[in-house]
């Protein structure tokens, strides 16, 4: 087992240096002009050059990567104009536009895309597994019937459609909710969850659909399996057959398809903030986007990425434990 | 263990690819969801294609202001009932600025379905390239392009088109970009598909015969493993192209993607965001026609998997000809 998770780990942070590459190149080659984007239309050519120093655009690609992975093991001193700012590690650079640390930038940001993200996780696991679980169950019968019809209407709506009929719905027409405006959880943690409750909701319900199709073909092809018919001829009630031994056998792929679609699901996040106007990563993003903030967008490229990977590793590990014919290797 | 499977079921008419069209189609028509969601689809082709001629029927274009259908002095509300439906403009038109509604949702879908098989395209056409070439390449190729698969597949889409919309000059074509970025990140899970299925066919004899023939790498690729692995890509990129629309939409909506006035669905949505309450059939149109063009897209991408799938055929009342197995 430790040298399972030893690799895994050691797979894991090859995965993210080859991330980290493939974004700095992908986007310091870029066809624009930085420096002139970052002066602003209004510079002469002198002051563009300036800002291309101060930028060291004019170093080759190869020494700014390498100074990047200084920054982020060691931390890295920055002289902004007159003083010198030390960013300490893990340093991902400064903002372009703002001059602010970009690790400090996301840590301020994190929390929301956090509370989104895994609020939502919980409401689409339990959701979309237990919808699963009694589609299988009532297999045939009208309820069945109906729950797929409405998994696969919820498949096939993108998240900012229905968040946007949500948030209309809800708070514009019937005035349920006011319109989310994020709440620190450690402020406030019931304003925290009502304030959540709509984009917990429509970033949920997308992913949920997914899990419940997935789950209810797993359930289906665990409940062919010999061993649930032994366990029916012995006499095991149906609710312990469903319920324990064929949702077990199910689960493994839910597992892996909740790390699969942890990227996806970072992606919903990214317009569900935009749509709500949470002020996340997703949000900030965009904007560093609009705006061609080159080390803001390359450092939260980044931090998704290793989220993504984490999310990754942990369900290899998860996967093991939920089904014991996995062979650690 | 899914390899075991396989073997077993590969050798006979079981292997769709080798089976034939005939009986793919036969299963696909028992479908009769399947078979709805596939007439939307061409409907929905058929009027993508046809935009110019059904906004010429119509009469209008879809990029002209009517700045006399819309009240100014309330804010740019359509005048008429039904946000402006009439003889000449069938959908309405859209506040504030006039233009014709119906003219820019068949536009919309142009785009829409142009970008998703065009993005679709690049995505297996590199993931097949990729996938062939780890299981048949030298153990260090398969290494190299495999670890390059999983880093792939780890940038989140959505995150990584965004981010490299940005940095591409708006004077190269939009709707061509948009594809191009979606398909360039999109590829590694059909990569990752394709390497699995032809390495189990590697191990089969027809190959193997013509191996020892000795046929050429291409040559033992395209006559002997293709047919083989076309049944999970179709399959698949049955299923990306839905997912595809989404994600087209999404850019354009987070302002990225198809930047106006090309029109577009996403960037319906945006726009169509704060109008809902005085002109709600703006909001709607683009909302159900993506709703409705996923949901045919996936449909259908699930009538093609269970047509394909050998495993699938009992649960169908045709297949492969021979008499269905009496039911256990």
């Amino acid at each position: 087992m430790t040298g399972f998770l030893l690799r895994r780990v050691l797979g894991a942070v090859v995965t993210l240096l080859a991330i980290s590459v493939i974004v700095y190149v992908v986007f310091y080659v870029t066809p624009g002009n930085v420096a002139q984007i970052t002066c602003g239309p209004r510079c002469s050519p002198e002051q563009v050059d300036q800002v291309a120093q101060q930028l060291r655009l004019d170093d080759p690609l190869y020494v700014r990567y390498w100074h990047f992975l200084e920054g982020l093991v060691a931390g890295q001193d920055y002289s902004t104009g007159t003083s010198v700012e030390h960013c300490s590690a893990p340093c991902l650079g400064l903002s372009y536009q703002s001059d602010q640390q970009v690790t400090q930038l996301i840590l301020n940001k994190l929390p929301v895309s956090l509370s989104l993200v895994f609020g939502a996780m919980v409401l689409w696991l339990i959701l979309g597994v237990g919808t699963g679980v009694l589609s299988a169950w009532r297999r045939g019968r009208l309820s069945e019937r109906l729950l797929t019809g409405v998994t696969l209407a919820g498949v096939a709506t993108p998240v900012f459609v229905i968040g946007l009929v949500l948030m209309i719905v809800v708070c514009g027409q019937l005035q349920l909710l006011p319109f989310p405006q994020y709440v620190n959880l450690t402020d406030d943690p019931e304003q925290w969850a009502w304030n959540l409750l709509l984009p917990w909701l429509s970033l949920a319900l997308i992913e949920a659909a997914a899990f419940a199709r997935l789950t209810r073909a797993s359930m289906l092809e665990t409940l062919a399996d010999d061993h649930i018919r032994t366990f029916r001829a012995y006499g095991v009630g149906e609710r312990s057959v469903i319920g324990r031994h064929a949702l077990r056998g199910a689960l493994a792929p839910v597992i892996a398809l909740n790390a699969n679609n942890f990227g996806s699901a970072v992606g919903g996040a990214v317009l569900t903030e935009t749509l709500f106007g949470l002020p996340g990563i997703g949000q900030e993003l965009v904007h560093a986007v609009n705006v061609v903030d080159l080390p803001v967008v390359v450092g939260m490229v980044l931090v998704i990425g290793f989220f993504v990977v984490l999310a990754n590793a942990v369900a290899d590990v998860l996967y093991a434990v939920a089904d014991r014919r996995v062979v650690l290797a | 263990m899914s390899e075991a499977l396989v073997a077993v079921e590969t050798p006979g008419a079981a292997v769709p690819g080798v089976s034939g069209a005939g009986q793919f189609w036969r299963r696909l028509r028992a479908q009769r969801a399947a078979m709805v969601a596939a007439g939307v689809v061409a409907l929905l082709v058929l009027v993508a294609l046809a935009a110019p001629l059904l906004t010429a029927l119509e009469g209008q274009d879809p990029n002209t202001y009517h700045s006399s259908l819309v009240d100014s002095a309330r804010g740019g509300v359509p005048i008429g009932s039904l946000g402006g439906i009439s003889g000449d403009h069938w959908l309405g038109v859209e506040p504030q600025t006039g233009r014709d509604l119906f003219a820019r949702l068949v536009y919309g879908a142009r785009v829409s379905l142009g970008v998703a098989l065009a993005a679709t395209i690049v995505q297996v056409l590199i993931g097949v390239v990729v996938g062939v070439s780890a299981a048949l390449g030298s153990r260090w190729v398969d290494q190299l392009l495999s670890r390059f698969t999983d880093v792939i597949v780890a940038l989140p889409l959505m995150i990584m088109s965004l981010a490299l919309l940005a940095i591409v000059p708006s004077s190269f074509p939009r709707p061509v970009l948009v594809a191009l970025v979606i398909g360039l990140i999109g590829w590694g899970t059909i990569a990752k598909i394709v390497r699995a299925q032809t390495l189990t066919l590697k191990q089969l004899d027809h190959v193997a015969a013509a191996r020892l023939s000795g046929w050429g790498t291409w040559r033992i690729a395209r006559r002997e493993l293709l047919p083989g692995i076309a049944a999970p890509i179709i399959t698949y990129a049955a299923l990306l192209v839905p997912s595809n629309i989404s994600a087209e939409a999404a850019l354009s909506f987070l302002g990225v993607g198809v930047k106006p006035p090309t029109p577009s669905w996403g960037q319906m949505l945006t726009a169509a965001d704060v109008w809902y309450q005085a002109a709600p059939q703006y909001l709607l149109l683009p909302a159900g026609a993506l709703f409705l063009t996923v949901l045919a897209l996936t449909v259908l991408g699930d009538g093609v998997r269970t047509a394909l799938d050998p495993r699938a055929a009992s649960r169908l009342r045709v297949g492969t000809g021979r008499k269905r197995e009496a039911k256990a």
